[in-house]
C-alpha cells in the first residue's frame, strides 16, 4: 500500500513526475505501475527508465515518433518480453517472471498494432475466446455435451452479443473475422479484449486506418467503455485529435525514454515535446 | 438459431448421415452377399484409416501443428491391442470376442495416449518444421523400440523383455521383436469399426465446437493473440495432440486385430505420410472431407489394380496436380469463379472448411 | 583399433549425410520449403551413374559428370513445374507436393529399373584400400574419397556463397525475399540455381552412398534422405556449416550407437539425440534463434 501513498501527493506536473493519475483515482490502488522499466535488445536500449502510473479509471495516452518504443512498452506490460530492468505491477502485483497468459489473468487485455484476430473464426467466436476464462466448462463436459455445456454456451452467446453491441456489431456475429473491413476488425479486437474482463485495456493505435468520422465515433466509444466498465485505458495513437481529445494524462516517449508527462495542455506547451514531435509535425503541415 | 450455428448443425448431420447410410448399405450388401471379396476385406481397414485421418486432422487442421509421426501411435495401439487380446485369451481364457476387442481397443487407446503425453510434453514447445521433424523422429523411435520388444505369456503371466533370451522356453509369444505380433486371433468386426468411426466423429466434432475446441483453433490462427486472451497454449495443443493419439491408438488396435500378424515395419514414416495425404486432400479442418478421402484413397489402389504397374505413378501425379490446382492463386481464383454459382445454390459454406493454414 | 575403425566409418557416413543435408538446408534457407524429394534425386543420380558405367561403358569421371548434369536438370525441372506455382501457397501444400514428387521419382525408377536391387559397381571409385597400423585399420578408397569430397564441397560452397555475386544473391533471398526482389535480384532464378546446386550435390552423394553401400533400389534414397534432413535440422536448418556439423555428428553417433549399444536401435539413438538437442537448443546447433515480432 506504500505505492498508493506515494501518488496521493503528486499531481499532473510535467517531467520528472512519476504520475499523471487524475484526481478521482488518487487514493485508490493504481491499475498499472511501472518502475524504472527497461529492456535491451543485444545492447540496444529499446526502453529505458520507464516510470508510469495509471489510475483505476484513467484514460492515458502514450505518444511519440515512430520507433520510440511505444509498442515495446506494451509488450513489456503484457509480458511478451521479460524486462531487463525494473518492475511492472498490475493491480499492485509484481509480474516478474510471469508469462503472457498469467499477466492476462491479472487483468490486462490488449489490441495489436498489426491486427491479430482469429481470422478463420467467426466474429462471435473471436469474442468467445475473450470470454475463455470468464465462462468455463471442461473438455469432457464439452465432448459429452453435459448440461453445463448447454447453459454455459448459452451464457457465452448472450455475453458475446452484449459486448458486440457496444460497437453495434451484433449483426456481424456470424461473419468470418478475416473478411471484416479494416475499421470493424479494429473494433472487434477491442470487443474481444473487453471480453476478458480486464482492469486495464491497452489499445495499440486503435484509430489507425479509420476515417475522421469513424475516429470520432471511436473516441466516444472509448469514453463510454471506460464509464460503463470502470476500467483504465492506455492507448498508443498517432491521431493527435484523439489523444488530446480523450486522454487525461499523456506520456511522450522518444528514443525509449520518457521526455514529457502531463495533461494535453502541458504536452502541447512543452518545448521539448514540440521540438521532438509536435513541432516537426506542425512544420510539415504548413 | 444463428446462421453459423445452423450451418454447423447441417454439416455435422450430413457427416453422420453419410457414415451411417454407408454402413447400412454395406451391411445389407454383406447380408445379401452382393459385396465383392476385395471390398469386404477392405471394410475394417477403411474404418481404421478414417479414424486415423480424422484424428490427424484434429492435430493438423484444427490445431495447426504438422505431425509426421501419427503412424507411431497407431503402432503403439496395434501392439498393445494384440497383447491385451492375446493375454486375456491365453492367460485368462476369456472367450468373449467382443469384450476382448473392446478391452483391446480401450487399452490401445490408453497406451497411445500415454505415448502422446510423453512425446507431447517436450515436442509441443517446438514450432513449425521442428515439430514436424521431431514427431517424425518419435514415430521412428517407436518403431525401433517395438523391433526389440518381446512379450509372451508364460504360466499365465505376462513376460516383457527387450532380449529374446529372457523369454522362457515354451512360452506363448505375443510380440516377437521384428517379427511383430504373431498368431493374433482375428476378432475385429466391421460393426466395431463403424462404432469406432462414430465415436471418433462424436469426440472430434463435439470437441471442435466447444470452448476447448475454440481455444485450439484460436491458437492455430494467432498464438500471441490467444495467449493475450489468457488461453494457455501448451494445455490446448496437448489436448488436441493427446486426443488424436488416443484415437490413433484405438484405430491401431482395431487394425492389428484384423490380421494374424502385425509387424513394426507396417507403421513407418510412409504410413504417416499416407494419412497426411488423406487429411490434406480431404481439406484441412474438414472432418467429412477426411472421411471421404480416407475411404476413396483406400479403395482406389484396389480399383486401380488393373493398372498395377502404373497405379502409384498415377497416384503421385494426381497428388501433385491436385495440390497445384487447389493452391495456385491464379488457378484457384479462376476455379472459384466457376464454382461461385454452385456455391450460392447451396447457401454459404461451413466456416471451418479449408480456410486453415499450416 | 575398433574404435578408430568405427570413427572412420562414422565420419565417412557422416560426410555423405552432410552432402545430402547441404541440399536440404540450402533449399530450406532460400525457398523455405522441405524438399522431400531430395532423397529420391540422390537415388536417381546413383541409377544414372550406374547406367553410365555399366551400360554405356563410360569412365568413372564422365559418369559422375553425366549423373550430376542429369540431376541438375531434374532439380530445376522439378522446381519449375511443381514448386514454382506454389510459391505463395501454404507450406503444407508445398510439403505434400514434394511428397508427391518423391513418390513420382520412386515409381519412375521402379518402372525404368525394376524392383530388383542392382549392385553398384566398385569400379566407380578405383582407389586401393589403405592399410594403417600394420593392417589393423583399413580405409577403403570409397571412404577416403567421401571424406575428401565432403571437405572440398564444403570449402567450395562457403566460398561460393560469400564471394560470388550469385552466392550473395542467394543469401539475400534467404534473408528477405521481398527486399531481395526490390533490390533487383531475380528471386525465381536464384531459387532455380539453388535447386541446381543442391541436385548436383545429390548426384555426388548418391554415387558416394552407393560406393560404400552398394545396394541400389528405388527406395535407396529415402532413409538417407530422412537422416540427412534430420542432420540439417540438428545442425540448424538454413545454415551451411550447420549441415556439415550435423551430418558428421549424426553419422558418427549412428555408427557408434550401432557398434556399442544396439544394432537394432541405431536409428532410434540417432533420433533420440536429435530430440534432446532440439529441446536444449530449439533452433539446432548452429541455427539462429528467431524472435517473433509482436
Amino acid at each position: 500500500m506504500t505505492a498508493v501513498k506515494r501518488h496521493s501527493t503528486t499531481k499532473m506536473v510535467p517531467v520528472p513526475s512519476h504520475s499523471i493519475v487524475p484526481e478521482r483515482d488518487l487514493g485508490q490502488q493504481p491499475v498499472l505501475e511501472t518502475n524504472h522499466l527497461g529492456i535491451e535488445f543485444g545492447g540496444l536500449k529499446a526502453v529505458e527508465d520507464f516510470n508510469l502510473t495509471i489510475g483505476k479509471t484513467e484514460i492515458a495516452g502514450l505518444i511519440g515518433p515512430n520507433g520510440a518504443g511505444k509498442t515495446t512498452v506494451f509488450n513489456l506490460i503484457t509480458k511478451v518480453y521479460e524486462p531487463t530492468n525494473g518492475t511492472v505491477l498490475i493491480n499492485g502485483k509484481d509480474t516478474k517472471g510471469m508469462n503472457i497468459v498469467q499477466a492476462s489473468r491479472l487483468g490486462i487485455a490488449r489490441t495489436f498494432q498489426n491486427i491479430r484476430l482469429f481470422s478463420n473464426m467467426t466474429v462471435e467466436d473471436n469474442v468467445r475466446i475473450g470470454l475463455h476464462n470468464q465462462i468455463r466448462y471442461s473438455m469432457m463436459e464439452g465432448i459429452l455435451r453435459l448440461p453445463r455445456y448447454w447453459t454455459k454456451e448459452k451464457k457465452m452467446h448472450r455475453e458475446a452479443l452484449d459486448l458486440l453491441s457496444i460497437f453495434d456489431m451484433q449483426d456481424l456475429a456470424d461473419v468470418q473475422a478475416g473478411s471484416l473491413p479494416y475499421g470493424a476488425q479494429r473494433r472487434l479486437e477491442i470487443v474481444r479484449a473487453l471480453a476478458t474482463n480486464p482492469s486495464l485495456l491497452l489499445l495499440d493505435e486503435p484509430a489507425a486506418g479509420m476515417n475522421p468520422h469513424e475516429t470520432e465515433e471511436l473516441m466516444e466509444n472509448i469514453i463510454k467503455i471506460r464509464d460503463q466498465f470502470q476500467i483504465a485505458i492506455l492507448l498508443i495513437e498517432h491521431d493527435m485529435n484523439l489523444v488530446m481529445g480523450i486522454c487525461e494524462g499523456i506520456c511522450v516517449l522518444n528514443y525509449g525514454k520518457i521526455i514529457a508527462k502531463g495533461t494535453a495542455d502541458d504536452i502541447q506547451n512543452n518545448p521539448v515535446v514540440v521540438e521532438a514531435y509536435l513541432g516537426k509535425r506542425k512544420e510539415e503541415a504548413k | 438459431m444463428t446462421r453459423a450455428k445452423r450451418n454447423r448443425l447441417i454439416y455435422n448431420c450430413v457427416t453422420f448421415a453419410v457414415v451411417i447410410i454407408a454402413f447400412i448399405v454395406l451391411q445389407s450388401m454383406i447380408e445379401n452377399k452382393t459385396i465383392t471379396r476385395a471390398l469386404k476385406g477392405q471394410l475394417i481397414p477403411i474404418c481404421c484409416w478414417i479414424v486415423m485421418a480424422v484424428s490427424l486432422n484434429l492435430v493438423i487442421g484444427i490445431s495447426g501443428e504438422l505431425s509426421l509421426g501419427h503412424a507411431g501411435f497407431m503402432s503403439v495401439g496395434a501392439f498393445t491391442g494384440a497383447v491385451i487380446s492375446g493375454w486375456l485369451l491365453n492367460a485368462h481364457g476369456m472367450e468373449n470376442e467382443t469384450l476382448r476387442l473392446v478391452l483391446a481397443i480401450v487399452g490401445g487407446g490408453i497406451a497411445a495416449g500415454i505415448a502422446g503425453v510423453v512425446i507431447g510434453i517436450p515436442v509441443l514447445r517446438l514450432r513449425g518444421d521442428y515439430l514436424a521433424i521431431v514427431t517424425l523422429a518419435f514415430g521412428e523411435i517407436i518403431r525401433n523400440l517395438v523391433n526389440v520388444t518381446y512379450i509372451a505369456v508364460a504360466d499365465g503371466h505376462l513376460v516383457f523383455s527387450f532380449l529374446k533370451k529372457n523369454v522362457p522356453e515354451g512360452a506363448r509369444m505375443l510380440v516377437d521383436g521384428a517379427s511383430g505380433a504373431v498368431k493374433i486371433s482375428k476378432i475385429s468386426t466391421f460393426t466395431m469399426g463403424f462404432i469406432l468411426v462414430l465415436f471418433t466423429l462424436i469426440v472430434v466434432l463435439n470437441l471442435i465446437n466447444s470452448r476447448s475446441g475454440r481455444a485450439i483453433k484460436a491458437i492455430r490462427d494467432n498464438r500471441i493473440a490467444a495467449e493475450s486472451m489468457g488461453v494457455p497454449v501448451t494445455k490446448y495443443k496437448m489436448m488436441a495432440f493427446v486426443t488424436a493419439a488416443v484415437l490413433a491408438g484405438m484405430a491401431g488396435a482395431l487394425y492389428g486385430l484384423n490380421s494374424s500378424t502385425v509387424v513394426p515395419s507396417q507403421f513407418t514414416f510412409n504410413q504417416s505420410i499416407n494419412v497426411l495425404v488423406f487429411v490434406v486432400l480431404g481439406g484441412l479442418g474438414n472432418v467429412l472431407g477426411s472421411v471421404i478421402s480416407a475411404t476413396l484413397l483406400t479403395v482406389l489402389p484396389e480399383v486401380l489394380r488393373a493398372f498395377a504397374d502404373y497405379r502409384m505413378l498415377v497416384y503421385a501425379v494426381v497428388l501433385i496436380l491436385v495440390m497445384i490446382f487447389t493452391n495456385n492463386p491464379t488457378i484457384r481464383s479462376f476455379a472459384d469463379r466457376l464454382i461461385a454459382p454452385v456455391k450460392k445454390l447451396f447457401g454459404g459454406k461451413h466456416s471451418d472448411k479449408g480456410g486453415a493454414q499450416a | 583399433m575398433i574404435f578408430l575403425d568405427n570413427l572412420v566409418n562414422g565420419i565417412s557416413l557422416g560426410s555423405i549425410y552432410a552432402i545430402i543435408a547441404l541440399g536440404y538446408t540450402m533449399v530450406y534457407g532460400i525457398a523455405k520449403m522441405l524438399n522431400f524429394a531430395h532423397g529420391d534425386v540422390i537415388m536417381m543420380g546413383a541409377y544414372i551413374a550406374f547406367c553410365a558405367l555399366q551400360y554405356w561403358n563410360m569412365p568413372p569421371l564422365v559418369s559422375l559428370v553425366v549423373a550430376m548434369a542429369a540431376c541438375t536438370v531434374m532439380g530445376v525441372v522439378i522446381e519449375g513445374l511443381a514448386y514454382r506455382p506454389l510459391r505463395q501457397a501454404a507450406s503444407l501444400a508445398v510439403l505434400i507436393t514434394a511428397i508427391g514428387m518423391s513418390y513420382l521419382l520412386q515409381n519412375l525408377a521402379l518402372m525404368i529399373w525394376g524392383a530388383n536391387p542392382k549392385s553398384f559397381p566398385g569400379s566407380m571409385i578405383n582407389i586401393p584400400t589403405i592399410s594403417l597400423f600394420g593392417g589393423e585399420l583399413k580405409i577403403t578408397g570409397a571412404t577416403l574419397v567421401t571424406i575428401v569430397a565432403n571437405i572440398v564441397i564444403m570449402i567450395a560452397l562457403t566460398a561460393f556463397t560469400s564471394k560470388t555475386k550469385t552466392g550473395k544473391a542467394m543469401r539475400c533471398v534467404s534473408e528477405d525475399r521481398g527486399a531481395a526482389s526490390l533490390m533487383g535480384i531475380n528471386v525465381n532464378q536464384t531459387i532455380s540455381i539453388t535447386f541446381a546446386i543442391g541436385s548436383a550435390l545429390a548426384a555426388v552423394a548418391g554415387i558416394l552412398l552407393c560406393s560404400s553401400y552398394p545396394t541400389l533400389q528405388p527406395t535407396t534414397g529415402s532413409m538417407p534422405g530422412i537422416k540427412a534432413f534430420t542432420a540439417a535440422v540438428f545442425g540448424g536448418i538454413g545454415s551451411i556449416p550447420g549441415a556439415m556439423l550435423g551430418g558428421l555428428l549424426l553419422g558418427v553417433i549412428e555408427i557408434f550407437g550401432k557398434a556399442y549399444i544396439s544394432t537394432e536401435l541405431g536409428d532410434a539413438i540417432v533420433f533420440a539425440v536429435l530430440i534432446i538437442v532440439l529441446l536444449v537448443k530449439p533452433s539446432g546447433l548452429l541455427g539462429k534463434p528467431v524472435r517473433e515480432k509482436v
